[in-house]
């Protein structure tokens, strides 16, 4: 019998499964795996204090350009998001109007939209030679230059297409919120003389802060993250910047160092997250959710509530998803046999990087159930820093060691067995899986320990009271338990990797395309009706975590 | 009916001595009782004595620093070895039920019947669900049932094997007072008809009054006392045990005779001797029962608070010496806060302890 045995506190609280300690090994697999998955982050941020002369040039020339566009580009679209965002969650939580119910799934469609897709649709119908414009000047026989139409392809542009997409982030978290707020909070607001606007600025709205501010934090990152949009309109960011070094002037250290601060703005937002989730906490009034009675909104405020929701949706999925489908269906080249190949390509590298991915967390979570030392958990909260790295940073993270690690093995190889040997890791779909593994490890993990979660210790023990032996508990009880978490986990990651598109332009090997990078180039090359199929069919698949997630949300409530 | 096995029924569970722990801390130390055929025993104690983690070390759960658990002569833990949990035919509910929520009533109560034939297993769920009046739930789900009616799913799974001994973790801590109330009794008349012996663990005097043979009282991880709840309220043996179980006050008294004292309340004689020398300091356990209101009794007291029980009135009183003890009066003698009293004293077991 293995002795090694649970810690469990004199207070009798249940312990972690005992039942299943004989598996001493899952600690280090733990560690190891944590180690493995945060290597690129070392890397980048030990390079960022190597090498001045780099650093100096970059200062001089292109770094105030990138950071002030950055900002820029961050504080207009948390303008954008807070507005899309927050209006929206506290009419459907609060209040009810027409088209009150569908509203409030239906806002959380434009997460099934990557950035870059609504940035190409909306500049193909809106630029120069698109449908818009040519109908304007056919009315008006105007001809180039002699009328003023708005520039899609500007800052201004990127923070609609981005504002569009993301405010979901900001909708979700500060939904939670509001519905979380007791009806009582309202009422007792109301019984001491205020009304509902004046409620809802003076109560809802600070009780809900933290959990907007949360919100915001993940918008912001995926601001950063953003490649294919501030890419294709221009824009020069802190993304199209570690591009530029790393593609046009070949400069892996540059490149490098760039990531590094951008890794710096990107602490800053974790920083501010995990604080506001903190707070979250002491918000939350911890009193069981009563079912709410809606405020009835009827005459002109139901239909200015209404516009209000159906705004964000019309614009951030309706009209693009039907300009694709448009563009996909009687525009586009018929699809071809390139095409399957390449939405092949695609959905077996989405679905190997999503098993690894489901596989690593299930042992993370184990180990963590099973060991709870400070070691573990560190590790575990390690392994999941990846989802606030963009794509960038952990491409060129995962590119470094990658490539030293060839050369070794090369000159090792050809040294001993003089054998001339090409690269087995860094141009491969090794880098890619890796890369994927590190951003997407965390949502993997959370739908996994969620999972887990419901599996209670007890049940652990209550098998084994009743005759199962370790490995019968976790065919038995666990497995079943388990099945739909997992399944979750690995669509969620399916999906993600789909949409990935700036660590698979880096990591890709040669001539490997996927629908993302097939999409990125049709449109640099102007081609956007080309695009469409591709850019469509990511759209479609990213709609299934969107159920998903609606469904557990109205099982919530 | 079905050809059962006969009940393999528990002739004697030993712990002989035992400390649990983990790196050299016991939780769990110098553990020694001993649980009869068909006897409910409770363990019972403040939070964070040790109460559960004793109850998982007879279960198989914790591994044992010393000492020894044995079951029927049979060795189920010791310091070298301890049987798995699944070998050892002892049952067990848990504090959070721990229905299996992917299976069905029926298949949750089976669950732990793999060596009988199904027409067997039908007929085992069909009479548990019976014996715990919920005949006919066999195909719902855990989560279409009651805090209450899941855990009478849950006893009756544990007991579906006929286990030699059932272990009941805080099986009502999760339900609402009058839930317990009409649960505690029927549990108690489910286990003595399957002539069941069972350890319960709890930190509710009354819940463990209402269900136990003998009670083990539990302190940082000892056993202060073993008996019957008649013995623990009247005899409790340890300071601890007197204040824990019931309410009550420390008078200081002076031992005057080999059964009797004297306090603040007079010269009082005991039925026993109390094993203490003349003239030594002491301090007596009065309890509420022990003194009673009296008009026509001369010693007198003050009343400081009181309580309207139903059937009695509870009243504080402060005695001339300034100390305050309980005193119990009818229902019909409702006197105010500040008036005095008469009261009587009824002490037949002297309970007493060095002074401190």
């Amino acid at each position: 019998m293995n002795k090694k045995l649970e810690r469990a506190s004199a207070g009798g609280s249940v312990s972690k499964a005992v039942s299943m300690s004989s598996f001493p090994y899952l600690k280090w697999a733990s560690v190891m795996i944590a180690v493995l998955l945060f290597l690129p982050v070392l890397v980048i941020v030990s390079n960022l204090f190597s090498g001045t002369e780099v650093w100096v040039h970059l200062v001089n020339t292109v770094l105030a350009d990138y950071v002030s566009n950055s900002l820029i580009l961050m504080l207009s679209v948390a303008m954008g998001v807070l507005l899309l965002g927050v209006p929206a969650a506290w009419l459907t939580s609060v209040c009810d109007f027409p088209g009150r119910k569908v509203l409030t799934w239906a806002l959380l469609l434009p997460l099934s939209m990557p950035a870059y897709i609504i940035a190409y649709t909306y500049t193909g119908l809106f630029d120069f030679a698109g449908p818009i414009q040519t109908f304007i000047r056919d009315i008006t026989g105007l001809g180039y230059g002699e009328y003023w139409f708005f520039e899609m392809r500007s800052i201004g542009g990127a923070v609609a297409m981005l504002s569009l997409v993301l405010y979901p982030y900001v909708y979700l978290m500060s939904r939670a919120a509001f519905l979380e707020q007791s009806a009582n909070t309202l009422e007792v607001s109301r019984t001491l003389g205020h009304s509902n606007i004046k409620s809802f600025f003076k109560l809802a709205l600070p009780l809900a802060r933290p959990a907007i501010i949360a919100g915001l934090t993940l918008a912001m990152m995926e601001v950063l993250a953003d490649y294919g949009t501030v890419q294709y309109f221009s824009v020069t960011t802190f993304t199209t910047g570690i591009m530029r070094t790393f593609y046009g002037f070949g400069d892996l250290a540059g490149a490098s160092q760039l990531a590094g601060v951008l890794l710096l703005f990107v602490c800053v937002l974790v920083l501010t997250e995990r604080y506001s989730r903190r707070k979250i906490q002491y918000h939350s009034s911890g009193l069981s959710k009563t079912s709410q009675r809606k405020i009835p909104l009827s005459g002109w405020k139901g239909v200015a509530a209404t516009l209000v929701c159906a705004v964000p949706v019309l614009l951030g999925f309706i009209l693009p998803a039907s300009v694709l489908l448009y563009w996909a269906v009687f525009e586009a080249e018929p699809i071809t046999w390139d095409f399957i190949q390449l939405a092949w390509n695609s959905f077996s590298l989405a679905l190997y990087a999503a098993i690894i991915a489901v596989f690593l967390a299930l042992v993370l979570s184990y180990a963590m159930r099973l060991h709870k030392s400070k070691s573990v958990s560190y590790a575990v909260t390690s392994a999941g820093m990846g989802y606030a790295l963009p794509g960038t940073i952990i491409a060129i993270g995962v590119i470094i060691p990658l490539a030293w690690l060839d050369h070794k093995i090369i000159t090792f190889v050809k040294h001993t067995f003089d054998v001339k040997i090409g690269l087995l890791l860094s141009g491969t779909l090794v880098a890619l899986l890796f890369a994927y593994t590190v951003r997407f490890m965390a949502v993997s993990l959370g739908a996994v320990q969620s999972g887990l979660g419901k599996v209670k210790p007890s049940m652990d023990m209550a098998g084994r009271s009743l005759g199962l032996k370790p490995m019968a508990v976790l065919r038995r009880i666990h497995f079943p338990l388990l099945k739909s978490s997992i399944l979750t986990a690995i669509l969620i990651v399916f999906v993600d990797v789909l949409k990935e598109l700036p660590a698979t332009l880096i990591l890709r090997p040669f001539n490997f395309n996927t629908l993302a990078v097939r999409a990125f180039e049709l449109a640099s090359d102007e081609r956007l009706v080309d695009a469409a199929p591709a850019s469509l069919m990511i759209v479609l698949v990213g709609l299934l975590p969107v159920i998903l997630l609606n469904r557990s949300i109205s099982n919530n409530h | 009916m079905t050809s059962f096995p006969p009940n393999k029924i528990l002739k004697e569970l030993d712990v002989i001595d035992l400390a649990v722990g983990y790196q050299g801390n016991a939780v769990v130390e110098g553990v020694t009782f001993k649980l009869l055929e068909g006897q409910i025993g409770c363990l019972l104690g403040p939070s964070g004595c040790g109460k559960s983690t004793l109850l998982r070390a007879i279960a198989g759960f914790e591994p044992v620093m010393s000492g020894e658990i044995c079951l029927n002569d049979k060795t189920l833990s010791n310091e070298a070895n301890v049987l798995p949990p699944e070998q050892r035919e002892i049952g067990m509910v848990f504090q959070d039920i721990a229905l299996f929520p992917h299976l069905t009533i029926a298949e949750n109560i089976a669950f732990g019947l793999s060596h009988l034939s199904k027409s067997d297993k039908k007929a085992r769920v069909e009479e548990l669900l019976n014996l715990v009046g919920l005949s006919g739930y066999q195909e719902r789900y855990p989560h279409s049932l009651s805090g209450g009616q899941q855990q009478r799913i849950a006893l009756a799974r544990a007991i579906a094997p006929k286990p030699k001994l059932l272990l009941m973790d805080e099986p009502f801590s999760g339900l609402d007072a009058k839930l317990r109330e009409e649960l505690v009794p029927d549990i108690r008349s489910i286990l003595l008809h399957e002539k069941m012996s069972a350890i319960l663990v709890t930190h509710d005097q009354m819940e463990a009054f209402a269900m136990a043979d003998m009670i083990a009282v539990m302190d940082a991880g000892r056993v202060h006392q073993y008996g019957t709840a008649y013995q623990i309220y009247h005899r409790p043996k340890t300071r601890f045990v007197a204040t824990f179980i019931g309410q009550g006050d420390f008078l200081p008294a002076v031992v005057c005779g080999p059964n009797c004292v004297h306090s603040d309340l007079g010269r009082i004689q005991g039925e026993l001797h109390h094993g203490f020398e003349n003239d030594v300091k002491v301090d007596l356990l009065v309890r509420p029962d022990d003194i009673i209101h009296d008009d026509d009794s001369p010693s007198k007291g003050l009343i400081v608070s009181k309580w309207f029980r139903g059937s009695h009135f509870l009243y504080r009183v402060k005695l001339g010496s300034g100390h305050v003890v309980y005193c119990f009066a009818s229902s019909h003698h409702n006197h105010f806060i500040g008036q005095e009293i008469g009261i009587t004293v009824e002490l037949d077991h002297l309970v007493m302890f060095e002074h401190e």
